[in-house]
């Protein structure tokens, strides 16, 4: 089977976000896959392994990407490409992303697509989804479950909590939902196996896109912060009390029960 | 100048849900006084439209096909753009719910559109409108306009107030015929397992609990307290981690981020994941053993003790209140 997992460099889930002249400040920040992009990776690796064939790992970015790649590589990943644009693009919307994801992909004939529901950073959502429908094959998002059977997909879905079995053809484009599965840790011999293992890098000159085809739709005029919470009332005394206390600053303080 | 607006009016269990009624007074914002157009897919659904006119829509358009029964993004899709294609709509406003994720960026690539996606305000209206929308999930906002063609905006639900039901306002329901053909998924099978339909996304009221509650019984008192204040159940990364409870109701940076007018945190420390799923929340109450765990740094109220003491201690006090009521 020919399989790619799409994935994004995300901030660490542990950062703290502060804002710097309108944007959020990346210095000295960690990066990591994506975690829903995580799942995708290892889904892709199970898949072969059970049906062979081949997992492609794919990004767009900048050079700085390469290591989320190395480190999907290290997981078990045949191949990877970055596309570059660093040089090119400023600022990419959902749109752009999209549409140099399904330039790349069009001819590539692929079986099975696997991609996070949602990056934690943006948290749109949109990619994935856009990608299948420009490339004309079908998609099941959020999945929990993914089970291949000669062309034949079986795939179960969260939906707010419900989960819906959905039978569906291949070629498929699916997102990952928490649950799909527990990413492993590269090994070390992965490790080392991951940096023979091939990068392509392309530019978007490289598949006939130019920038004026991925210019932004949607355009960031602003970004802040969350008024910073301030802590509350620790209530005290006899834990009954408490607990009338809090019921009463529910009803009349607050006025939420 | 004013814009016409699409509207998805969303069905569960054959009633409206609420985040349609919000989707509305949102799109009344981005119409600057022109047409909102509530749309209803679905097998049965035409029966719903004097509702979305009495939130505020002002005509309904129906599509209805026995292979819209169960949500497909195919069939979907295929409704909608029957109607946008009818329509020719200037904006349009979708619900942020597994529905409208799932469908949302198909439409927007099929109409090579940008997508501004889990708005929870709107700033200005009409042609000026600006979208404020958390990123990071929730530890950061941004806002965002939409530079050129279409507008097409997904809202989180309890966000946007909706507007006042109006029983007096009426207007036209028609329905547009749509060939629902080649669905390349199948539903097979549909397992319910949230609590009593109360969806964690649109509740007002959410009690969450952590690894303080030791165990997967340990979240009776949560389910029994929640269904009196008719919410939903959450739970934090440890508590799903440690399989007291399914992953579908984790809430945090991975996970689903929640804004409710009311979150009960029980035994739950409050790691910056789970903070940022839940922090923006109306009103937060901890309860929590440890006096320094970071949830009260977050929390309006906290009170320090045993979850298992304290939650049954509410849970009368509340029964109290209901009866005195």
């Amino acid at each position: 089977m020919n399989i790619y997992a799409l994935v994004k460099r995300t901030f660490d889930t542990e950062e703290k976000i502060s804002v710097q002249n309108g944007q959020i400040a990346e210095d000295g920040a960690e990066f990591i896959i994506n975690p829903y992009d995580e799942y995708a990776v290892e889904e892709a690796i199970r898949v072969r392994d059970e049906h062979g064939g081949e997992v492609t790992v794919l990004t767009i970015g900048s050079e700085e990407a390469e290591k989320q790649l190395r480190t999907a590589l290290a997981m078990g990943a045949d191949k990877a490409v970055l596309i570059n644009t660093e040089d090119d693009l400023d600022e990419l919307d959902e749109f752009g992303a999209a549409t140099i994801i399904a330039e790349y992909l069009k001819d590539k004939e692929a079986d099975l697509i696997l991609a996070g529901n949602v990056a934690i950073d943006g948290g749109s959502g949109q990619v994935g989804p856009r990608v299948a429908e420009l490339i004309g094959i079908n998609y099941v998002t959020t999945i929990t479950e993914l089970k291949i059977d000669g062309d034949k997909a079986t795939v179960v879905r969260d939906v707010e909590g419900d989960s819906e079995t959905i039978e569906a053809q291949l070629p498929l484009l699916v997102t990952a939902q928490q649950g799909l599965n527990d990413p492993r840790y590269p090994s070390l011999p992965g490790i080392m196996k991951a940096k023979k293992k091939p990068l392509e890098e392309l530019e978007l000159d490289d598949i006939d896109l130019d920038e004026d085809d991925v210019e932004v739709k949607v355009e960031r005029v602003d970004v802040f912060l969350p008024p910073e919470k301030q802590a509350g009332r620790v209530l005290e005394g006899d834990l009954q009390d408490q607990v009338k206390e809090l019921v009463q600053l529910l009803r009349t303080e607050a006025k939420v029960i | 100048m004013s814009k016409k607006v699409i509207v998805l009016g969303e069905v569960r269990d054959g009633a409206l849900r609420n985040v349609s009624f919000e989707a509305i007074a949102a799109a009344k914002r981005i119409s600057g006084g022109g047409e909102v157009v509530g749309v209803l897919i679905g097998d049965s659904v035409q029966g719903l439209g004097q509702e979305l006119i009495q939130y505020g829509a002002d005509r309904v358009v129906a599509v209805e096909h026995p292979h819209l029964k169960h949500y497909t993004s195919d069939g979907f899709g295929q409704a909608y753009m029957a109607v946008h294609e009818q329509e020719e709509p200037e904006a349009i406003v979708f619900g942020h719910t597994a529905l409208g994720k799932d469908l949302s960026p198909k439409i927007a690539a099929k109409l090579q559109s940008g997508l501004v996606s889990d708005v929870t305000e709107i700033e200005g209206e009409g042609d000026d409108a600006v979208f404020i929308r958390p990123i990071y999930s929730g530890k950061a906002f941004e806002k965002v306009k939409i530079n050129e063609g279409q507008v097409f905006v997904t809202v989180r639900p309890n966000n946007i107030e909706p507007l006042e039901q109006d029983a007096g306002r009426s207007g036209d329901v028609s329905t547009v015929s749509a060939d629902i053909q080649n669905l390349r998924s199948v539903v097979k099978d549909v397992v319910t397992k949230a609590t009593d339909g109360v969806d964690m996304s649109e509740a007002k009221v959410i009690v969450a609990g952590g690894r303080g509650v030791k165990g997967p019984e340990g979240f009776e008192p949560l389910k029994e307290l929640a269904d009196l204040l008719g919410g939903a159940i959450g739970a934090s990364r440890g508590a799903c981690d440690a399989d007291y409870c399914d992953y579908s109701l984790q809430i945090g940076q991975t996970g689903k981020v929640v804004t409710p007018d009311l979150y009960i945190a029980a035994g739950i420390s409050g790691a910056i994941q789970h903070l940022a799923g839940m922090s923006n929340s109306k009103v937060i109450v901890a309860i929590n053993k440890d006096p320094e765990a970071n949830i009260f740094k977050v929390a309006d109220y906290g009170i320090v003790g045993d979850l298992f003491e304290v939650i049954p201690l509410l849970i009368e006090e509340i029964k109290q209140l209901k009866v005195n009521a």
